[in-house]
């Protein structure tokens, strides 16, 4: 067999550790013992940490989104359905997207420079001789934490964007807040919901697996753990979009079929 | 609690070599760090290693406790058979070998108390908070920093890090001790408390310690027997003066100092 080129070699043999490093995170899901202290730790650390962020993005977004779309509307004398073309929006797309960027960048720049901190000054390996198994204490509970509550602070968004939208329309025309609610939920089905929810767990898992992974094996020193603050940020939004991409194409799949 | 007995070879108890290293070898790439490289401790003993930056010096402690998995070589630490030991018998090998690293990778986010408590409570299971204060104490009164036990690592000197560092580790009572470069990059006043400190312990519990240095005042303080690695292999043994009058140019920068 002719022999690979080193670049390529290198490109493969980081393939099979990420995918292995995958493999190991999805496992722990499932095995235990788990290490609940950390892991309510973690989720708790997830929402504190980027709760105010994504409340004031969303409400922003909402706000935005209503008033730059009411003019269009209105041109058809359709400006009744603001309501409903906000809450699709917004569900189907906006609040999932908005919420999974801000965490890629707060979540996982955090995530990777702490554990790449533990890493270049050797907590890592005083865990590991300490008889503590860190992948676990430290990489599954975190990745379980940004799975769990992806979701949740979706739904939060969500639910922050639509009353940014409701305040735009009530500012407008006075319509009351139950209308807005009736025409809102009205437009939304259950595979928006279901898709929304799927979207939001794999963004989730991606943040967390790719914050960790960066961290957990940075070298270099403090440069490095800058580098793999950096590189988690950069990767997980990419990820975040071709996932988005990906979930979409089954959606249509889905709608039509 | 565990009360299993801790399986010896023969030849330990006969000989009191509690670590016996033949023909290690490991590379980093295109890099052999460690060349055939054979030595022993010897029980009760301070076996000092030094050599320059670089040499391997911690590359060969951390094949001791496996956090670095060596190519070739036996390794027999107090009769373990390292290189094929399964999760259990490391856990029981790892709860015998303290490790001192360099740059005491303390636990930022934990309090001393709860950096001294984190080996009890995960390697020995002890939940007792009595029984976790008693010995927290201790063990800081052993290292004559009582006072610090509510602050966290950064609130620290290097000295005072460096000490909690050894004080986490000695809590176990390990037979055998590792310290990587204890004095680096303290002053001498410091790094003359940590020399006692290192006696003291092999006094007082008798260890039996291997101590990684490139700081020649140490190696005198704290040394029963000194080798020098260099090229990637152990080059002379000796006591401290036999070694100063080295022919060896190499060597004997060491000890022009
Ligand atoms: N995990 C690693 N990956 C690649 N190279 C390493 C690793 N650990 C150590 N090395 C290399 O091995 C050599 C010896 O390192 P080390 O044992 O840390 O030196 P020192 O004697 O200063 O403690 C260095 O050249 C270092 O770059
Ligand atoms: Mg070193």
């Amino acid at each position: 067999m002719a022999e690979l080129p080193v670049s390529m070699k290198k490109i493969l043999l980081q393939a099979a550790d990420v995918a292995k490093f995958v493999g190991k995170t999805l496992s722990y899901f499932v095995k235990p013992p788990f290490e609940v202290k950390e892991i309510l730790k973690q989720c708790f650390a997830v929402g504190y940490r980027s709760l105010f962020l994504i409340g004031f993005t969303s409400f922003i977004a909402g706000v935005v989104f209503t008033r730059q779309s009411r003019p269009s509307l209105a041109s058809f004398g359709a400006e009744s359905w603001l309501p409903s073309l906000v809450s699709q929006a917004v569900v189907r797309a906006l609040g999932p997207l908005i919420t999974a960027l801000i965490c890629a960048g707060k979540l996982g720049s955090n995530i990777s420079a702490e554990l790449g901190s533990m890493r270049v000054s050797e907590q890592i390996d005083a865990m590991e001789v300490s008889g503590v198994r860190p992948f676990s204490y430290l990489v599954s509970s975190r990745v379980i934490a940004t799975t769990v509550m992806l979701p949740i602070l979706v739904i939060y968004a969500d639910l922050i964007a639509l009353f940014g939208s409701y305040v735009t329309v009530n500012s407008i025309n006075g319509s009351s807040l139950s209308l807005f609610i009736n025409e809102a939920l009205g437009s939304i089905t259950y595979l928006d919901i279901f898709s929304s929810i799927i979207k939001a767990i794999l963004f989730g898992y991606a943040i967390g697996v790719i914050g960790c992974y960066t961290g957990y094996y940075a070298t270099g020193g403090t440069m490095g753990v800058g580098k793999a603050a950096n590189s988690a940020v950069v990767t997980s939004m990419l990820s975040i979009f071709i996932i988005e991409l990906i979930v979409l194409q089954f959606v249509t799949f889905l709608r039509q079929g | 609690m565990k009360t299993e007995t801790i399986p010896t070879l023969p030849s330990v108890g006969e000989s009191e070599t509690v670590v016996k290293i033949r023909n290690l070898n490991k590379s980093f790439g295109e890099r052999a760090v460690l060349k055939d490289l054979s030595i022993d401790l010897r029980q009760g003993e301070n076996l000092v290693v030094i050599g320059k930056s670089g040499a391997g010096k911690s590359v060969l402690i951390k094949c001791l406790v496996r956090l670095i998995e060596p190519d070739s070589g036996e390794i027999n630490v107090l009769g373990f058979d390292v290189p094929r030991l399964d999760v259990k018998q490391l856990r029981e090998l790892r709860l015998q070998v303290g490790f001192s690293f360099q740059g005491s990778a303390l636990y930022d986010s934990m309090t001393v108390r709860e950096n001294l408590e984190f080996p009890l409570r995960r390697n020995l299971g002890i939940t007792n908070q009595e029984e976790l204060n008693q010995a927290v104490e201790e063990s800081l009164a052993d290292v004559g920093l009582s006072h610090t036990i509510e602050q966290y690592p950064t609130e620290l000197s290097g000295g005072m890090k460096k000490r909690i560092g050894i004080a986490r580790t000695l809590i176990l009572k390990p037979k055998i001790m590792l310290y990587d470069e204890p004095t680096a990059g303290l002053d001498p006043i410091t790094s003359g408390e940590i020399n006692d400190l290192i006696v003291k312990f092999r006094d007082k519990y008798n260890t039996s310690s291997i101590i990684i240095t490139h700081d020649i005042s140490s190696a005198r303080a704290t040394g029963d027997r000194i080798v020098a690695l260099l090229e990637g292999t152990i080059k002379m043994e000796g006591t401290f003066d036999e070694m100063k009058l080295t022919k060896d140019p190499e060597l004997a920068q060491f000890f022009n100092y």
